[in-house]
């Protein structure tokens, strides 16, 4: 295949971006649930993509998987690297050729991703026949349960002849973690993989995902509504809201020296520890609006203490694409 | 921290006690896995000894399965436990009929975590409200359901829609106005801002502490979050397989806690602080000891001779 070819001519490139979504828009019917998303993905680089629920992270995660549900268009473009087609126009054939091998992605809710009736480790070993990266059958058994043993799931020989539902929330989240990088994607999408994990159990996955891939250079790209867990994993981070990304940048500079006023907002609320001399935190008034029905303008300007006249029309973005600001009135000194 | 209550300070030396718990058991039977033995069966609370005072902020932390909500269920008298005794203010609820168990939901009330589970659907705001007061056969008034719409920040106008029509932060808000409707004086709340978005948990966490002041509450708060109990509780006792394992101020737990899974429990959760001091996931297991971190943390017992 050509695009694999074009992947081995720089493979590992550090200069070219495994992955970059241009403009990104999803919309049903009337609503624009998703507009102008736009960032990009290095190898080995982790991205954090924050956002509160309703902001349009999940969407933007089926959108490049190309799994969006039915009655939902997507416009723009998303770019592998190594595939001149953009992923938006390709036929169904050829993504599922590439999910599962170059795109990696681990969902929230495993029991519903992993099959029930089938062993996890036969599960695991698809993954690799499926896309012909092992062809020998004993080969891939031994390599499902080398994927599950690096996952550190103890005993792998056992789990691999264990159903899903015979595991734990946080074996199964692992199970799927093995079956995302088995063969080495580009791009590994995580989307709130720990939400319903125990910190513990949390701790030990969120390492186990910064290790995996890093041993594969893969680029990627975390979802999340959990600000710390974000900026624990994450060098870069994406702050979505209303189906915008609202501010872009290094994970220090963005969390130590937020100019938007969402972002000042969110990093408020989410420290515990910083609350005033009553004892109260800080809060953003309102909440987020349901489905879609976001001001037009500025998607934030009716929750924003510094919203006005305007702010009625959308502020575009300033600054580089990976580190800058959709705001009228952004804090701080401009960055240059 | 939330700031010391007033009432403390007004009060002599012995602060009331609340709830006495004195060797809680409560054990569930499994579904039977072979036909020759007795069914297995789980013990969820295992020997609790616990006291709740008058005016407390009581936070109970643990991971899931650790038995933290069905403590609190037995608290409220919604789950009957296997033995042992939990007294409040002195009279036992063990063994008592749900008809003897007037008093206690005149003056204890739960907050759950899922509104969208607690609140009947097919109600409207201001029967979901008012249902409480009517169950203690005080019925009402249009007056009360307006005062605790108040309350609680939500705009009178909501008495007459339902449910469905708020978003989760409201809902929650509408749970907690029904709470106090028959104005108790113990709140129960079993992770009551875990399903909501983080802009919207501060709003809630802010109101309950606002309430607990103004209406002189004691609360017992159930959370598997350590840094929101130790931001809402003055004391705090650590869940672990159906046992406390540690109890002391909110402030000694977070940061200087004692037992080996405390530590673990304080280590794992990720920080904006700490990550901006550099922490890596690695960081966050560093602390925690290998044993510790095991994943099957609900107690199963024994097997039973047939």
């Amino acid at each position: 295949m050509s695009a694999d070819a074009l992947a081995a001519a720089h493979p590992q490139d550090p200069s070219v971006s495994v992955l970059e979504v241009r403009d990104l828009t999803v919309a049903t019917g009337g609503h624009t649930l998703l507009e102008d998303v736009t960032f990009s993905l290095g190898p080995g680089e982790r991205v954090g993509l924050i956002g509160e629920s309703g902001s349009g992270k999940s969407l933007t995660a089926l959108a490049v998987m190309g799994l969006l549900p039915e009655g939902l268009t997507a416009g723009g473009t998303v770019q592998l690297r190594g595939v001149e087609t953009d992923l938006l126009r390709i036929g169904e054939r050829e993504r599922s050729g590439l999910r599962g091998r170059r795109l990696g992605m681990v969902f929230q809710e495993p029991m519903t991703a992993l099959n029930p009736l089938m062993r996890v480790g036969h599960q695991v070993a698809e993954v690799l026949r499926i896309h012909g990266t092992v062809d020998d059958r004993e080969d891939a058994t031994r390599r499902a349960q080398q994927l599950l043993a690096d996952v550190e799931l103890p005993d792998p020989v056992r789990i691999a002849r264990r159903y899903p539902h015979q595991l734990s929330g946080g074996q199964r989240q692992r199970v799927m973690l093995a079956m995302a990088l088995a063969n080495g994607p580009d791009v590994l999408i995580c989307d709130e993989p720990t939400t319903a994990l125990d910190v513990t159990v949390q701790a030990q996955m969120l390492q186990l995902i910064a290790a995996g891939v890093a041993d594969r250079t893969s680029g990627l790209l975390f979802i999340s509504h959990d600000l710390p867990v974000v900026a624990t994993v994450c060098e870069r981070l994406l702050v979505l809201y209303g189906g915008r990304i609202v501010e872009a940048g290094p994970t220090h500079q963005l969390l130590t020296r937020p100019r938007h006023p969402y972002t000042e907002g969110l990093l408020a609320a989410s420290d515990l520890e910083a609350v005033d001399d009553q004892g109260r935190l800080p809060t953003i008034p309102g909440a987020v609006p349901p489905d879609g029905r976001f001001p037009s303008g500025c998607v934030f300007r009716n929750r924003c203490p510094r919203g006005d006249e305007a702010c009625t029309v959308w502020p575009g973005w300033t600054g580089r694409e990976d580190h800058g600001v959709a705001c009228w009135y952004p804090s701080g000194a401009p960055h240059g | 921290m939330w700031p010391a209550g007033t009432r403390a300070g007004h009060r002599m030396a012995e602060p009331e006690v609340i709830y006495d718990v004195r060797d809680l058991v409560c054990r569930f039977r499994q579904p039977r896995t072979s036909l020759r033995h007795r069914s297995p069966s789980l013990t969820a609370v295992d020997r609790v000894d616990l006291q709740v005072t008058a005016g407390q902020r009581f936070g109970l932390v643990g991971e899931s399965g650790s038995g933290k909500s069905t403590l609190l269920r037995c608290l409220a008298a919604l789950q009957q436990p296997t033995s042992g005794s939990v007294r409040f203010r002195g009279q036992e609820l063990v063994g008592r009929r749900d008809r003897q168990l007037r008093f206690l939901r005149g003056d204890v009330q739960v907050v759950f975590q899922d509104p969208m589970a607690s609140l009947d659907p097919r109600m409207r705001v201001r029967e979901l409200i008012a249902e409480p007061l009517v169950a203690q056969r005080a019925p009402g008034s249009h007056e009360r359901v307006d005062e605790l719409l108040d309350a609680v920040g939500l705009p009178r106008g909501s008495a007459s829609r339902y449910p469905h029509q708020f978003s989760g932060g409201q809902r929650q808000r509408i749970a907690i106005a029904r709470a106090l409707a028959v104005r108790p004086s113990v709140l129960l709340a079993d992770e009551p801002v875990s399903a909501l978005d983080v802009s919207v948990r501060a709003q809630i966490l802010n109101l309950l502490q606002d309430l607990v002041e103004r209406f002189d509450l004691t609360l017992v708060f159930v959370s598997h979050d350590l840094a929101v109990v130790r931001h809402v509780c003055d004391t705090v006792a650590v869940m672990r397989t159906g046992q406390l394992v540690e109890r002391g101020s909110a402030e000694a737990i977070a940061s200087e806690p004692q037992h080996p899974y405390t530590q673990a429990l304080v280590a794992a959760v990720p920080t904006l602080r700490r990550a901006l001091d550099g922490a890596t996931p690695s960081t966050l297991l560093r602390d925690v000891p290998s044993d510790t971190a095991s994943e099957s943390l609900v107690r199963r017992d024994p097997p039973e001779p047939s």
